[in-house]
């Protein structure tokens, strides 16, 4: 039903398109932002959290985010962090993997096999990551900025950002570089600066109204390589999760109001 | 790069090594030196092949492939026709409200430059490459990469320039 009410919204939106485009654009937004069904996804993030599963059929519920094992509130909002049981840096996704193998006793491959799902299925990492951010709402921005490997991180995000690479010699900066710009009708924020940085990371993962599925950041970024051109980057890669870290860390202050809805 | 991707489709391994303009446009943020820029650019001018007689092709056809924005990624099929993206940057026929705003707009840019065989040359040649031109524009190397096939940017040529383009209305 709420599918059918965007639906309608991004007709309408079409429809008066020419009149008067930015204004449009904005009210658009604005009845997609009314009534989210991000929540939905945090309901059987939920379920599949408190669901046993894994040759050791347990849950998720001891998984310790960085805030202690099973501690939910907040831990979303200070990701990515440095991680001494793994001894590297990690991002939510990358930490519900870990999590699913050590925990669950799961096969990485099995585990990883189906990392993005569906309209008619989401993954496993969109559900959870759905309801743990949820649970980070109203908390500040705050992810690991003091051991050696999370500065490393950050550094080494901020390079990706700018390095260009791919078949079309493309970087981050090649969309997300100058103020004021679109790629056809998207405005582009511009990333690496924190006013911009900090609107969009308190509402990342997020639920996309154009394709009906919920989506994460290691979804973004794997995304935005493809059409970068270059080959797939490895979900949970130090690559990944750097430039999520850049991102985050760009955005630290604001206080998390997500799972959020993009076009 | 090399540890955290892997290849999928068409989409290899070599992508991810950094050539000589990519590695210089990293490097400088896009401010390369001026000489090394002026160097770099006229080893890219080399690449430009030019096919033989007019460069004009057909101009509705150029506008499908302004629109498309297929190509090269690792979900695209291989040898499957590409496009050239050009809408997701640039105004270009005034039907079309859907564009980016990257690029400079071209709308009615063939209405002053007029068709002299020096002015297809240069449209087809910033088109194959670029990087000849400004070596670290953002704009692809679209017939260098092997994203376009030559009648492909001729037909471009075509929507840029001939005066029967919606685009020179």
């Amino acid at each position: 039903m709420r599918a059918l009410a965007f639906g309608a919204a991004l007709a309408l939106a079409c429809a008066a398109y020419g009149q008067d485009v930015a204004k449009e654009i904005q009210r658009y937004r604005q009845m997609v932002a009314e009534g989210s069904p991000a929540e939905l996804f945090e309901l059987d993030g939920e379920a599949l959290w408190k669901k046993p599963q894994g040759p050791k059929n347990i849950s998720l519920e001891r998984c310790d985010l960085g805030e202690g094992p099973g501690v939910l509130k907040g831990a979303y909002a200070h990701l990515p962090r440095y991680f001494k049981d793994a001894d590297r840096v990690m991002d939510l996704e990358t930490r519900l993997l870990y999590c699913m193998t050590t925990l669950q006793g799961r096969n990485r491959e099995e585990a990883a096999g189906r990392v993005f799902g569906s309209a008619d299925r989401p993954s496993e990492f969109e559900l959870l990551s759905a309801y743990v951010a949820g649970q980070s709402r109203g908390v500040r921005i705050e992810p690991g900025m003091s051991h050696p490997k999370e500065k490393a991180s950050y550094e080494l995000g901020r390079a990706l950002y700018f390095y260009r690479v791919g078949a079309w010699d493309f970087s981050c900066t090649s969309c997300h570089g100058e103020e004021g710009k679109r790629i056809r009708l998207q405005d582009l924020p511009v990333l690496y600066k924190p006013q911009y940085a900090r609107p969009v990371i308190a509402t990342w993962p997020a639920y996309r109204v154009s394709t009906s599925q919920f989506i994460t950041l290691q979804w973004r970024m794997n995304d935005c390589y493809r059409q970068m051109r270059t080959p797939e980057p490895t979900f949970g890669s130090e690559t990944t999760v750097a430039l999520i870290h850049f991102l985050t860390a760009t955005a630290r202050g604001e206080t998390y109001h997500g799972p959020g809805n993009k076009r | 790069m090399q540890r955290d991707f892997h290849p999928r489709g068409q989409a290899t391994m070599e992508r991810v090594v950094q050539d000589g303009v990519q590695r210089v446009c990293t490097e400088s943020h896009d401010r390369p030196p001026p000489e090394l820029a002026k160097a770099l650019e006229a080893d890219q001018m080399k690449t430009i092949v030019y096919p033989e007689g007019s460069l004009m092709g057909d101009w509705k056809r150029g506008e499908t492939i302004a629109q498309s924005g297929r190509g090269l990624t690792w979900n695209d099929k291989p040898g499957e026709p590409a496009g050239g993206s050009c809408y997701n940057c640039h105004e270009l026929s005034p039907q079309e409200l859907s564009h980016g705003t990257i690029g400079p707009s071209l709308r009615r840019f063939g209405k002053t430059r007029g068709t002299s065989p020096e002015v297809q040359r240069y449209v087809y040649g910033k088109i194959y490459n670029a990087k000849a031109y400004n070596l670290c524009s953002q704009m692809p190397r679209l017939g260098a990469s092997g994203t376009l096939t030559a009648a492909q940017i001729k037909d471009l040529v075509a929507l840029l320039l001939d005066p029967a383009s919606p685009l020179n209305q």
